[in-house]
C-alpha cells in the first residue's frame, strides 16, 4: 500500500496518542485501583420497602465513615436530606421503587444510575464541608426536573 | 477492461421524459428525511428556551418531554435513516451504473419504514409515548410506539438487502474490479447497521412489544439497556459512515482537488466494520448490574475506534489542501483561503469537521470512565452529541442535500443565498449551544430537564447565564434549519428546470487501486466483526441471564 510519508507520520502519532490515553487509564487502574464503577446485586423492585437491606434508610455513621441507604422513586429520594462527615469514606447504596433514576451529587463525581431490580453502590469521600444539591439525571417522568435531595457534609469548620 | 469500467462515473441520462426509478426512489426517501428534520428542529427551539427557564406560551412539562421524545426520534432515527437510505440508492445508481434492484423490495422497505415512522410519531404526538428516544424500560409507552420502531427497522433491512443484492449483481459482472470507493463506504454502513440492529430488534420484539401489550407482566431493565447500547453505539457509526463517504468522495472535487489517499479511505471503512459494535458498555459505565471487568474491555475497544477517525481527519484535510494548491496557493496556510467557502456543500463539510474535532475530544473524555463519572447524563452529553451527530452528520447531510436535490430533481437550487449562509449560522449556533452545554454539564446540570431552577438552589443558579447562551444558540440553529427548509421546499416548487448536472466522484491523487483487493472481502470482515462481538458480549450476556433477576412492572408517568 502506497502511503505518503506525512500520512504515515500522522498515523504513528495517532496510534501513540491512543496508546497514551489507554496508558493513563491503566496507570489509574494499577496505581489507585481506579476501576469502572460497578456493583452487581439484585433486589425485587416490587418489595423494596420491606426488603431488609433498605429498612434503615439514611446515613448510618460508623467510626471509619458512613453507609447511606436511599430509595429513589418518582419524584423524590427517601430520605430527602442526608448528613455525612467530611473526610471519611461514605458508601452509598441505592435502588429504585419504580422506574430508572439517576443520582448525581452536583459539584462532585458522585454519580450513578439507579435501576429497578438492581442495587447501585459506590464509595466516595467528601473533603469540603457544605450543602450539596443531589439531582436525578435520568428522565423518569413529568416531574423529573423536580426530583432532588440535599446532602450535608459536616466538618470541623463550617 | 476500460478505464470507465473500473471507476464508473455519472451515467448520462438518455431522456428527461420522466424521473428515472432511482431519482424517484431517492427523492421519496429524501423528503421524509427533510420533513422529519423540519418538525424536529421546531421542537428543539422550544426545548432550548425552556431549559433557560423562559416562560413561553404553552410551555408545560408534558409538552417539553413529549417534544424531547419527538426531537430525538425524528432526528436520530428518522432523518438520519431516510437520508442514508436515499444516499445509498444514489451511490448504487451512480457508482455501479445500475438501478437498485429488486425494485419491489426497495419500495416495500420505504413504505414499511414510513408506516412505522407515522405510527411512532403519531403515538408520541398523542402524548402516549413520552419515553424519550432511548425508551428505557420500565418507562412504558403505548405498544404502537414500539411496533412502529420495529417497522422502521424492518424497512431499513429491506434497504440493506437491496444495497447488497445490487452490489452482488455488479460484482458478478465485474469480478476483478475494485468496489467504487463510495459504494465501499456504503457497504460498510450496511454491514454496521445489520450487526447493530440485531440488538434493538431483540429488545423490541422479545422484551418491549410483548410487555407493552400485557403478554408478560415484567421486564428486566438492565438487559434492555445492554441490548439498546449494543445497538446504540454502532448506530452512531451508521450515521457517521455515510457522512465520511461524502467527505471522501464528493468533497475533494468540490474543493477543486483530489482524494489524498484511496487505500487509506478503504482501510478506514473496514476498521469501522470491525470495531463499531463491541463497545456498547461505555454507555453503561454508571450502571449497576454490569461487571467492572467487561466495562474495561469495552473501554479499550472504544479507544481503538478513534483511529479510523484520526486517519479521516488527515486524509480529508489533505484533500482540501490539494484543492487549494491546485488554485495556486504556495504558502503554509494560504490554501485555506483559496477553498470554495461560498459553496454550501464545501462549507457544510469544512465547518462540520471543525465541530466534530471538538466533539471527538469530548468523546475521548466520555470514554474514560473516571472523567465520565463527572459528566455522565449531564448537559455535557447533549453538548457532545450535537457536535457529532448534530453537526458532523446533520450539517454534512444538509450540505449534501443542496448538492443532491438539483441533481435528482432536475431543478436548480432556489434561494442560493440562504443556502450559502445556512452552514455558517449552524456553526455559530452550535458553538454557542454546545460549549455552554459542556460547561453547565461540568457544573452538574442534568440533561433532559424541563426547568433548571431546582427550587432556587445556589448550585442551579450558577448555570443560569450559560443556559441563556444555550438558548441563543438554539435560536441560531432554528433560523439555520428554517433556511434549509426554505431552500429545499423552494427548489422543489420553484427551482428552474434544467438538465441535471452529473454527480462527480473524487479522483485519487496517488496511483489508484485497479484490481480487487483484500478491502473488498466483506464476508471476511463481517465474520471478524461478529467474532469481536461474541468476544465482547457473549460472556457478559450469558452471565447476566444466569443471574437471579427480578422483573419490573411498567410505569407511564407522563
Amino acid at each position: 500500500m502506497n502511503v505518503s510519508f506525512y500520512e504515515k507520520l500522522w498515523m504513528w502519532a495517532s496510534g501513540a496518542l491512543i496508546i497514551a490515553f489507554v496508558t493513563t487509564i491503566l496507570v489509574g487502574l494499577a496505581g489507585s485501583a481506579l476501576q469502572p464503577p460497578s456493583h452487581v446485586e439484585t433486589i425485587d423492585p416490587t418489595k423494596v420497602w420491606s426488603d431488609g437491606r433498605f429498612q434503615h434508610r439514611g446515613a448510618t455513621l460508623t467510626p471509619d465513615g458512613a453507609t447511606v441507604v436511599i430509595i429513589a422513586m418518582m419524584f423524590a429520594y427517601q430520605p430527602a436530606e442526608i448528613h455525612v462527615a467530611a473526610g471519611k469514606p461514605v458508601t452509598f447504596r441505592l435502588t429504585s421503587a419504580d422506574v430508572t433514576h439517576g443520582f448525581s451529587i452536583v459539584g462532585t463525581n458522585g454519580n450513578t444510575m439507579v435501576v429497578p431490580g438492581y442495587i447501585s453502590q459506590f464509595t466516595t469521600v467528601f473533603h469540603t464541608p457544605g450543602e450539596y444539591l443531589v439531582v436525578c439525571n435520568e428522565y423518569c417522568g413529568l416531574s423529573h426536573h423536580l426530583m432532588s435531595a440535599k446532602l450535608i457534609v459536616e466538618g470541623a469548620q463550617p | 477492461m476500460t478505464r470507465a469500467d473500473r471507476r464508473p462515473r455519472e451515467v448520462p441520462t438518455a431522456s428527461r421524459a420522466g424521473p428515472r426509478f432511482t431519482e424517484k426512489l431517492a427523492q421519496a426517501h429524501l423528503w421524509v428525511a427533510v420533513l422529519a428534520f423540519g418538525i424536529a428542529s421546531a421542537m428543539a427551539l422550544m426545548q432550548a428556551l425552556s431549559r433557560a427557564s423562559l416562560d413561553l406560551p404553552w410551555r408545560t412539562a408534558g409538552m417539553y418531554y413529549l417534544s424531547v421524545t419527538a426531537h430525538g426520534v425524528l432526528m436520530a432515527l428518522v432523518f438520519t435513516t431516510f437520508f442514508i437510505m436515499a444516499f445509498g440508492y444514489v451511490v448504487v445508481s451512480r457508482t455501479l451504473s445500475r438501478e437498485p434492484a429488486p425494485r419491489v423490495l426497495a419500495w416495500t422497505g420505504y413504505w414499511l419504514a414510513l408506516t412505522g415512522t407515522l405510527a411512532t410519531t403519531g403515538t408520541i404526538l398523542s402524548g402516549k409515548a413520552s419515553v424519550l428516544y432511548t425508551f428505557y424500560p420500565p418507562l412504558m409507552a403505548h405498544p404502537l410506539f414500539y411496533i412502529g420502531l420495529a417497522l422502521v427497522v424492518v424497512g431499513s433491512w429491506c434497504w440493506s438487502a437491496v444495497m447488497l443484492l445490487s452490489y452482488r449483481a455488479w460484482r458478478r459482472a465485474n469480478p476483478d474490479a475494485p468496489t467504487p470507493l463510495a459504494m465501499h463506504g456504503m457497504i460498510a454502513t450496511v454491514i454496521v447497521w445489520l450487526i447493530a440492529t440485531v440488538g434493538v430488534a431483540a429488545e423490541d420484539l422479545i422484551q418491549l412489544i410483548p410487555w407493552s401489550l400485557g403478554l408478560v407482566p415484567t421486564i428486566d431493565p438492565v438487559l434492555a439497556r445492554m441490548l439498546f447500547w449494543y445497538f446504540g453505539h454502532p448506530l452512531v457509526y451508521f450515521w457517521l459512515l455515510p457522512a465520511y463517504v461524502i467527505w471522501y468522495t464528493l468533497l475533494p472535487r468540490v474543493a477543486g482537488g483530489k482524494l489524498f489517499s484511496d487505500p487509506l479511505a478503504r482501510l478506514v471503512f473496514v476498521l469501522f466494520i470491525l470495531l463499531s459494535a463491541p463497545v456498547g458498555f461505555h454507555h453503561q459505565f454508571m450502571d449497576p448490574g454490569v461487571s467492572a471487568g467487561w466495562k474495561m474491555v469495552h473501554t479499550f475497544l472504544t479507544f481503538a475506534i478513534l483511529f479510523p477517525s484520526f486517519i479521516t481527519a488527515f486524509t480529508v484535510t489533505a484533500s482540501m489542501e490539494v484543492g487549494g494548491r491546485a488554485k495556486g496557493a504556495t504558502g503554509l496556510f494560504d490554501w485555506i483561503a483559496k477553498l470554495p467557502w461560498r459553496d454550501p456543500l464545501f462549507s457544510s463539510i469544512a465547518l462540520s469537521m471543525i465541530l466534530f474535532a471538538i466533539g471527538g475530544i469530548g468523546g475521548a473524555i466520555n470514554a474514560s470512565f473516571g472523567m465520565n463519572a463527572v459528566v455522565h447524563n449531564t448537559a455535557f452529553i447533549q453538548g457532545h452529541f450535537h457536535l457529532t451527530v448534530g453537526s458532523a452528520v446533520a450539517l454534512t447531510f444538509m450540505g449534501a442535500a443542496y448538492y443532491l436535490l438539483p441533481r435528482l430533481s432536475g431543478r436548480e437550487l432556489e434561494l442560493g443565498l440562504l443556502a450559502r449562509v445556512q452552514p455558517y449560522l449552524w456553526f455559530v449556533g452550535m458553538m454557542l449551544f454546545s460549549i455552554s452545554n459542556h460547561m453547565t454539564g461540568l457544573m452538574g446540570m442534568p440533561r433532559r430537564i424541563y426547568d433548571a431552577s431546582y427550587g432556587g438552589s445556589a448550585a442551579a443558579a450558577a448555570w443560569r447565564g450559560l443556559t441563556g447562551i444555550s438558548a441563543v444558540g438554539g435560536v441560531f440553529l432554528f433560523v439555520s434549519a428554517g433556511f434549509f427548509m426554505l431552500v429545499m421546499i423552494g427548489t422543489a416548487l420553484a427551482g428552474r428546470r434544467r438538465e441535471p448536472e452529473p454527480i462527480l466522484w473524487a479522483e485519487p491523487l496517488s496511483p489508484e487501486i485497479t484490481r480487487r483487493t483484500v478491502f473488498d472481502r466483506y464476508a471476511l470482515w463481517t465474520a471478524i466483526a461478529i467474532l469481536l462481538v461474541i468476544v465482547a458480549y457473549a460472556y457478559p450476556l450469558w452471565a447476566h441471564l444466569r443471574m437471579a433477576r427480578f422483573g419490573s412492572p411498567g410505569f407511564s408517568p407522563f
